[in-house]
């Protein structure tokens, strides 16, 4: 079944937004015509940089703020015409996850339990539960404040997870996060989709491609609009064959010619070495004709590696030219 | 080639807390140095102590030949600094912003200006307002106002977060074109994909410079064996299997299928043959080119 | 050579205190606000007091010594009543605030030649308005008195009227009619210079490290001094059209005289931005956001209006308050702009004044000086 379900959601601000004002270009599409779905058990990754729509997006999803058109349903619920119904079945972290410092563990939780309607008798078995869940169960009577990053952010994950949603919206959950503690955590989010029983849906906003990578599938944002879908081996396949690798010296010269062959499509240059995106069909051509530059240059490696989705988002948007947006945040 | 910066056993501690424990590395003439970590593993405050705003509490360092402690006004004339905020000021248009710190550094040539926004891109967006550029644009704005003295050494301090894809390969374009004329930059990234772009990483975990060298040697040296994505389900039986299986040094849950690290005398064949045996229903495994976070997890595990 | 660093500070200020109008209308409206509300409210002036009578006498005598306290200024004869219990309930609940009992002989005794006994009964519970209103019954009551007596002795046949062997004229100088404005406005001037000025070069100065702008100054050649300078003076300028307007609604509205030099008042008012000033720069180096700096301000504010002579004066205080006082400046300020407005005396009498606001002004900005370091930690 599908827990999280936008059809043609749309929101402007500025004076889009006002229909009466006169229809103005720096009016911003934040969220422009985007549909998708989430089902239980599946993690979903909306990706795309900030200004892309994404915590817009989330905000229409909770009816944190009104969509202009289209329409958002939760487990059922419609976010705009039953927002009581709706929300109480979601559970959202943020990228500060608000906790109380001076408050402990197991006070917090209590508190977002309380908050969530969660009768006395019933808070604190499953506060005791899902700590054990996240793995905090021995850290209850801790101050928040004396918890390591990683344990805060469990502990954030703890309190969203607290009222039993069967959504889920995490918002940049692990960015800047130790690499350690985001294996752990993206273990809990795997584990929490896996348990069939409750069948959670869970949607995950983020500007990394490594983060979004993790996910089930994936939605790419760039200026409100979704530009595809898909999991994340369906959308490197988009360009398989199309992603060289070059290294070799000078790397400058190198990249000026590649720059200029036919089949080349754009060239990044990662330090010690290119990437090339080529046309469809032109790897083996490009290949031929850059293996052996005139001397003094040198090619030592030339192949074609498996396409990262960063690779997916770049050729995506590349008609996009980059003008400077009025997008606020 | 010449040393830029020289970090000799830095170190800073606040109150109990160790920010950066014993660093010690090197940084060449036209070098783009990468310094990889999580948030919170010192790398904002080894920036901080080379261009002499906190002092180091153990430790020394020199900067294009000065003492960061005592030849700080010296050091920091021939530096350019891009914090983490973008030191933009909201009130202010784009061409403001940037003749304010040209002022600030006493240069006042309208040619150098032009050239410099000509540079990011940025002109025909000199009357408008910072508030109103997206963060590609800002970031670099930011990084017009820290080139604009013309600095031989540049500190980036966590320059891309949250700009577009798109963006950070054009800001890139931008770093290495200054590096070929023989600017050396430092920049920091928590983001692991991003330190693929520099010439040589730092790895910092928890206040300790962990390793410091090119991508492809850090990948080559800290992870002798093999990385494998692994299509199985159901996963987190396959997860069990894997941990469980002689040869495998790391596996874990990497969205819809599993990432295990192996030593080198593992294949794909007995990979098979352990999750087979175990019941799991296999439907690929495939050698993958190990990444950077890879490397972090060999280092900090 | 001119100063490019310093120019560019200057220069981005004014742009930055421009394009946030809210602010700017806040600061330049705040002045006036206070100004109308301590011109009128905070009004000391003792006057049309509400005087219940009980006169028990209804003879020609009595209603002359009514009329007595009729032509004053201080009492209305606002209640004619007709018992002792009904003058108490009047005061009671506050319909009138004192009350006169005229005996039912006063006349008789007065003819008598003997002294006639009347009460004056005050409510006390506003101290400020009960003393003025006591003193002015008693000024009242003995100067009917002395009349009496001199009629009675003309009376007598003595053709010399009664001559009083010391006869007190007091004479108000400089406020003739004891106007609170002539107080408050000079006394405002001080107020909002420190108190406005300290705030907006706090919160100018936490602005750049909140936004982490500061950071980047800090990397540049700029000297700090230069960034100190140039952060300043953008909000003295505004001080001093605060200063200015005050001055102007002050002689305008509520006719305060400026009997002193104009560019003395500037001076001696400059002198003490300095320390407005060098307060905001402190507590901008001790404070790490603008709402820590405010509260910081703040701290300063109460004692300053307090123990200044602001309000009360300070030889009514007891003795530890008025030694803490010498080390408010704006003391010294008070003392100082109210010579130079309603005294018209010349800057060089008020060399004690003046010399402790050079000392407080040179000790609080080297002290800020030194705080603010080109550096993080």
């Amino acid at each position: 079944m599908d827990m999280i379900e936008a059809k043609h959601l749309s929101r402007a601000f500025g004076k889009a937004h006002r229909p009466w004002a006169k229809q103005s270009p720096d009016a911003l599409r934040a969220v422009d015509d985007v549909s998708l779905r989430v089902a239980a058990g599946e993690i979903y990754g909306l990706v795309g940089p900030d200004g892309a729509g994404k915590t817009t997006f989330i905000r229409l999803l909770c009816n944190a703020i009104r969509a202009d058109a289209g329409e958002a349903t939760i487990a059922g619920y419609s976010a705009a015409r039953q927002p009581e119904l709706a929300r109480a079945q979601i559970g959202y972290l943020s990228q500060r996850f608000s906790l109380y410092e001076e408050l402990t563990v197991l006070e917090n939780l209590r508190f977002f339990a309380e908050v969530r309607g969660l009768p006395a008798q019933e808070w604190k078995p499953r506060c005791h539960e899902i700590l054990a869940f996240v793995g905090l169960d021995e850290f209850g009577s801790r101050r928040a404040k004396l918890l390591s990053g990683g344990m805060k952010q469990k502990l954030g994950l703890a309190a969203a997870l607290v009222h039993r949603p069967r959504v889920l919206l995490l918002d940049e959950p692990t960015t800047g996060v130790d690499p350690l503690t985001r294996q752990d955590f993206w273990q809990l989010i795997i584990r929490l989709v896996s348990d069939a029983e409750h069948g959670v849906a869970v949607l995950v906003s983020t500007p990394y491609m490594d983060e979004a990578s993790r996910c089930g599938r994936i939605g790419l944002l760039h200026h409100g609009h979704l530009l595809t879908e898909g999991t994340p081996t369906q959308l490197r396949a988009t360009l398989q064959g199309r992603v060289l690798e070059l290294a070799g010296t000078p790397l400058r010269a190198l990249r000026r010619i590649a720059e200029q062959d036919v089949g080349v499509e754009d060239v990044q240059m990662f330090g010690d070495r290119l990437h090339l995106r080529v046309k469809p069909g032109a790897g083996d051509d490009v290949i031929s004709r850059l293996r052996a530059p005139a001397a003094p240059l040198q090619v030592t490696r030339l192949r074609s590696v498996p396409p990262q989705l960063e690779d997916v988002f770049i050729a995506l948007t590349a008609e996009v030219a980059a003008m400077p947006t009025t997008e606020g945040k | 080639m010449s040393t830029v910066i020289l970090a000799d056993n830095l170190t800073r501690r606040f109150g109990d807390f160790t920010a950066v424990d014993h660093v010690s590395f090197e940084a060449q003439t036209g070098e783009v140095l990468g310094y990889l970590g999580p948030n919170g593993s010192g790398k904002t405050t080894t920036i901080r102590m080379l261009l002499g705003l906190i002092r180091p509490t153990e430790g020394r360092a020199e900067v294009m030949g000065f003492d960061v402690q005592h030849d700080t006004e010296r050091l920091r004339r021939q530096c350019g600094y891009m914090s983490q905020k973008f030191a933009l000021y909201d009130e202010l248009t784009v061409w403001e912003n940037l003749t304010f710190y040209a002022g600030v550094y006493g240069v006042n040539e309208r040619a150098r200006l032009n050239e410099t926004l000509k540079w990011v891109g940025l002109v025909g967006q000199e009357k408008t307002r910072t508030t109103a550029l997206s963060s590609g644009w800002r970031q670099r704005l930011a990084l017009a106002i820290a080139f604009i003295h013309r600095p031989r050494l540049l500190f980036l301090d966590e320059p891309t977060s949250g700009v577009d894809p798109t963006a950070r390969r054009m800001f890139w374009d931008l770093i290495y074109a200054l590096a070929e004329e023989g600017v050396t930059v430092l920049v920091t990234t928590h983001y692991m994909d991003e330190a693929e772009y520099c010439g040589r990483v730092g790895i910092m975990r928890a206040g300790k410079l962990l390793a410091m060298d090119t991508p492809s040697n850090l990948k080559a040296k800290a992870l002798p064996g093999r990385a494998w994505d692994v299509f199985a389900e159901p996963l987190l039986k396959s997860l069990a299997v894997l941990e469980a299986t002689p040869g495998v040094t790391r596996a874990g849950l990497s969205g819809d299928h599993l990432r295990a690290i192996t030593l080198p005398g593992v294949d794909v064949n007995a990979l098979h043959a352990a999750l087979g045996a175990a019941g799991v229903t296999v439907a690929a495994v495939d050698a993958v080119e190990p990444s950077l976070e890879d490397v972090f997890l060999a280092l900090a595990g | 050579m001119t100063n490019s660093r310093l120019l560019s500070i200057i220069r981005k200020e004014f742009v930055q205190i421009a394009r946030d109008p809210r602010t700017l209308v806040l600061a330049l409206i705040i002045p006036v606000v206070q100004l109308f509300l301590l011109g009128y409210a905070a009004n000391n002036d003792v006057r049309n007091i509400p005087l219940a009578i009980y006169d028990q006498d209804r003879g020609p005598t009595a209603r002359a010594l009514i009329d007595a306290y009729r032509a004053a200024d201080y009492f209305k004869l606002a209640y004619d009543v007709d018992s002792e219990a009904e003058l108490r309930t009047l005061i009671e609940n506050g319909d009138a605030r004192a009350g006169l009992i005229i005996p039912a002989d006063y006349s008789l005794q007065i003819k008598s030649g003997s002294s006639a006994q009347v009460a004056f009964i005050l409510d006390g519970s506003d101290p400020t308005a009960a003393s003025t209103a006591l003193a002015a019954a008693q000024f009242i009551g003995q100067a009917h008195a002395t009349a009496i007596m001199s009629e009675r002795l003309q009376q007598k046949g003595q053709t010399a009227a009664l001559t009083l062997p010391v006869d007190v004229r007091t004479q108000v100088w400089y406020n003739p009619d004891l106007a609170s404005a002539y107080f408050m406005v000079p006394g405002l001037t001080g107020m909002i210079l420190q108190t406005l000025t300290s705030i907006l070069t706090a919160s100018a100065v936490v602005r750049e490290r909140e936004r982490g702008t500061i950071e980047q100054l800090i990397v540049t050649p700029i000297r700090p001094w230069e960034l100190l300078l140039g952060k300043l003076l953008p909000y003295t300028i505004l001080a001093l059209v605060n200063t200015f307007e005050v001055l102007v609604i002050g002689s305008l509205w509520f006719n305060v005289p400026v009997r002193g030099d104009l560019f003395q008042i500037a001076l001696v008012s400059g002198l003490f931005l300095v320390t407005g000033l060098g307060i905001g720069l402190l507590a901008s180096t001790i404070a790490n956001t603008q709402q820590e700096a405010i509260l910081t301000v703040w701290m300063t504010l109460l004692p300053s209006i307090f123990l200044s002579g602001f309000f009360f004066p300070l030889e009514a205080m007891p003795r530890f308050l008025q030694v803490i006082s010498y080390a408010i400046p704006l003391r010294y300020y008070l003392v100082a702009i109210r010579s130079l407005m309603l005294k018209g005396v010349g800057i060089e009498s008020l060399q004690p004044q003046i010399i402790p606001l050079i000392i407080f002004g040179l000790l609080i900005m080297s002290a800020a000086a030194l705080r603010f370091k080109k550096r993080l930690d």
